[in-house]
């Protein structure tokens, strides 16, 4: 049980910088979720933690002594890996029991902890058994086994269940929160999953190209996103985005596309004309009697809801989930809701808070220091 | 598809093993028959019992003139083990430098390592007889077997080998505390079993064919292996008693195909256990 602590954080392989300053505090028995698209510098980020690659710069403090300069088997840090990697000669109790063989524990307390780990687990029947005789979700059971019997200051996962299929993955994400929270293990989560990264974590950071674009909690991060690139990611489907300016001396929005949307939550700063993107989720728009005409490309039907694809006029495309069944017809009405609606400003993308919210506004982590 | 017997096929596969055992189960009969009736080409296919004793005579006793068949079978056994667990020590343990350790010329290293493929025994036989002569290992054992443990092949095929162990697997060891050596013996070696034996059985055979270097290093006829040994028999022409070359030739096969059976086990077993 630990804190961690990263400070100014960078990392560059020759030319390109893969992570760019990240700061971020974790308390003890927290698990942080870290997002991102393909490349952004996640599992970088678990390896310079696990000490697999060193920092370019910055520092990186295990209860509150820097680790830098130690060997990944001396920080005391457990990793899960995307592929398992477990021994395929070893059995299941050999692979967990290596490390701690290895760190020379007696026999006795080995098969101990084994015995404990692959009681929690469910993996009693199966301590004989080559990697090669287990299914993915078993194989996924003993790379955390292997991780636990460590008693680890801190977990690091890098994907650990992208390789399960669907219905596995559900039951390994609840089983892996379950655990966490039991061990009280601090733990960082990598993952592109969207709903593992909404249900999993207690914070979540977005990753944008090495950059921490947003950390937050996972609702926050949902509700109040700090820019149209966390919009647009966290959520699906995607958030719609519609070009509009400024008016009524900052109280409302002209879209592109007609409308005049009224902020309910207060007026936005800058000149009149001023540039914005407005951001609308798919489930915040509804279909009406009058609205936005929509002429509607696709449909897709997911049971309880359905999927509307379709242009507005000028081309701008949208995306409307609808409670129960479409309609039928070449173009519907689309009523946008106010209430629900996201402004950000359209050069750099950030969100624009209400004048005087400003400290409401989700933090960013190079000011979020809450421990 | 549901089909009959392949015939075609079968027939192939007849033909091939006929070949391949025809040879084999010439020079067996061959040896038991009287050898004037060889020298005039008059060899037949079928054993004669009574000759089977030329096998026993071979072997304890040896051809007039020659070691006993034993102990040329011991020298050319004890050769090719060491040339083939040498070579197989050496080449791992450069392999696992060039793929695993960053320092400075290790892609000088490995490429000078590369080139040497391209320069076979023969070529550097005389320095390397210069050297050994150095070192005063003419006329014994070790000279024998010692120049020939550097293998260019061996350490490219360990190289391929180690390359294909998923990084993953390096970095779980690497959090688990394993130091160089014993990630080597503890996870490399037993993931690669499988090489390791279809290796092994390939350089025992290539030690055990070795003629032109144990021809010069070692003149002492205690030390002839059984390759130089049936040369020497059959040396001068029109006195060749070919029984006992057949003989000795049958008898030099025995260790090599024990070798590739025990090894066959072990090589299944790896194949099947190991998993990449
Ligand atoms: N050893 C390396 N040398 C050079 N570039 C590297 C190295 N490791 C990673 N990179 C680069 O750093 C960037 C981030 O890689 P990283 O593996 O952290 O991405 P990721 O966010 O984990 O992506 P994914 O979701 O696909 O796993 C990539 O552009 C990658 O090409
Ligand atoms: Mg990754």
């Amino acid at each position: 049980m630990a804190t961690l602590e990263l400070q100014g954080l960078r990392k560059s392989f020759g030319e390109t910088e893969v992570l760019r300053r990240i700061d971020l505090t974790l308390a003890d028995g927290e698990m942080l979720v870290i997002v991102g698209a393909s490349g952004c510098g996640k599992s970088t980020l678990l390896r310079l933690v696990a000490g697999l690659e060193s920092p370019t710069e910055g520092r990186i403090l295990l209860d509150g002594t820097d680790v830098a300069a130690r060997d990944p088997a001396e920080r005391d840090i457990a990793m899960v890996f995307q592929n398992y990697a477990l021994y395929p000669h070893m059995t299941v109790f050999d692979n967990m029991a290596y490390g701690l063989r290895i760190r020379g524990l007696s026999r006795d307390a080995i098969r101990q902890r084994v015995d404990e780990a692959a009681g929690l687990l469910g993996l009693g029947e199966l301590l004989q058994r080559k990697p090669r005789q287990l299914s993915g979700g078993q194989r996924q059971r003993v790379a955390m086994g292997r991780a636990i019997v460590r008693e680890p200051k801190l977990f690091l996962f890098d994907e650990p269940l992208s390789n399960l299929d669907a219905k596995l993955r559900v039951q390994m994400r609840a089983e892996i929160r379950r655990l966490q929270r039991r061990l009280g293990v601090t733990s960082l989560y990598v993952t592109h999953d969207q709903v593992e990264a909404m249900t999993l974590g207690d914070r979540l950071l977005v990753l944008h190209n090495g950059h921490p674009a947003q950390l937050a909690t996972p609702i926050e991060v949902f509700e109040q996103p700090a820019d149209t690139y966390v919009a647009g990611f966290i959520g699906a489907p995607a958030m719609n985005f519609l070009d509009a300016t400024l008016t009524e001396s900052g109280r409302a929005a002209r879209l592109a596309v007609g409308p005049v949307l009224r902020f309910p939550d207060g007026p936005r700063p800058g000149p009149e004309g001023r540039r914005l993107t407005i951001g609308i989720r798919p489930e915040h728009l509804a279909l009406a009697a009058q609205g936005l005409p929509l002429a509607v490309e696709l449909v897709e039907p997911l049971g309880s809801e359905s999927l509307i694809h379709g242009h507005l006029q000028g081309g701008v495309p949208l995306v409307v989930k609808h409670p129960g069944h479409a309609p039928g017809g070449e173009t519907v009405q689309v009523a946008l809701l106010p209430e629900h609606m996201h402004v950000f400003d359209h050069e750099t993308g950030r969100r624009l808070p209400p004048i005087g919210a400003e400290t409401g506004a989700p933090r960013l982590v190079a000011a979020g220091s809450d421990q | 598809m549901k089909r009959g017997p392949d015939y075609v096929t079968h027939a192939v596969l007849i033909l091939g093993v006929l070949l391949f055992a025809l040879p084999v189960w010439l020079i067996l009969a061959g040896a038991t028959q009287d050898s004037d009736a060889i020298a005039r080409g008059e060899l037949s296919l079928l054993p004669d019992p009574s000759g089977l004793g030329i096998y026993a005579r071979v072997l304890f006793a040896g051809a007039p003139g020659s070691q006993p068949v034993w102990h040329m079978l011991l020298v050319s056994t004890g050769m090719a083990l060491a040339i083939a667990v040498g070579k197989i020590v050496i080449s791992v343990l450069s392999a696992y430098a060039v793929v695993f350790f960053r320092f400075p010329f290790r892609q000088l290293a490995f490429w000078a390592i590369f080139i040497t493929l391209m320069l076979p025994v023969e070529v550097r036989i005389i320095p390397t007889y210069a050297v050994m002569a150095g070192f005063g290992l003419i006329n014994t054992f070790t000279g024998l077997w010692l120049p020939l443990i550097a293998s260019a092949t061996a350490t490219l095929l360990f190289r391929q080998v180690f390359t294909a162990i998923p990084d993953e697997l390096v970095e779980a060891a690497r959090m688990d505390g394993a130091g160089p050596l014993r990630f080597l013996r503890d996870i490399a070696l037993p993931v690669s079993a499988a090489n390791v034996a279809a290796l092994f059985v390939i350089l025992f055979v290539y030690g055990w064919n070795q003629y032109l270097w144990p021809l010069l290093v070692a003149t002492d006829p205690r030390l002839d292996t059984i390759v130089i040994g049936i040369v020497k028999l059959i040396g001068v022409e029109n006195q060749t008693d070919w029984g006992a070359v057949m003989a000795t030739a049958t008898l030099a096969l025995v260790p090599p195909v024990i070798v590739v059976l025990l090894m066959q086990r072990w090589f299944v077993a790896g194949l099947t256990e190991g998993e990449k």
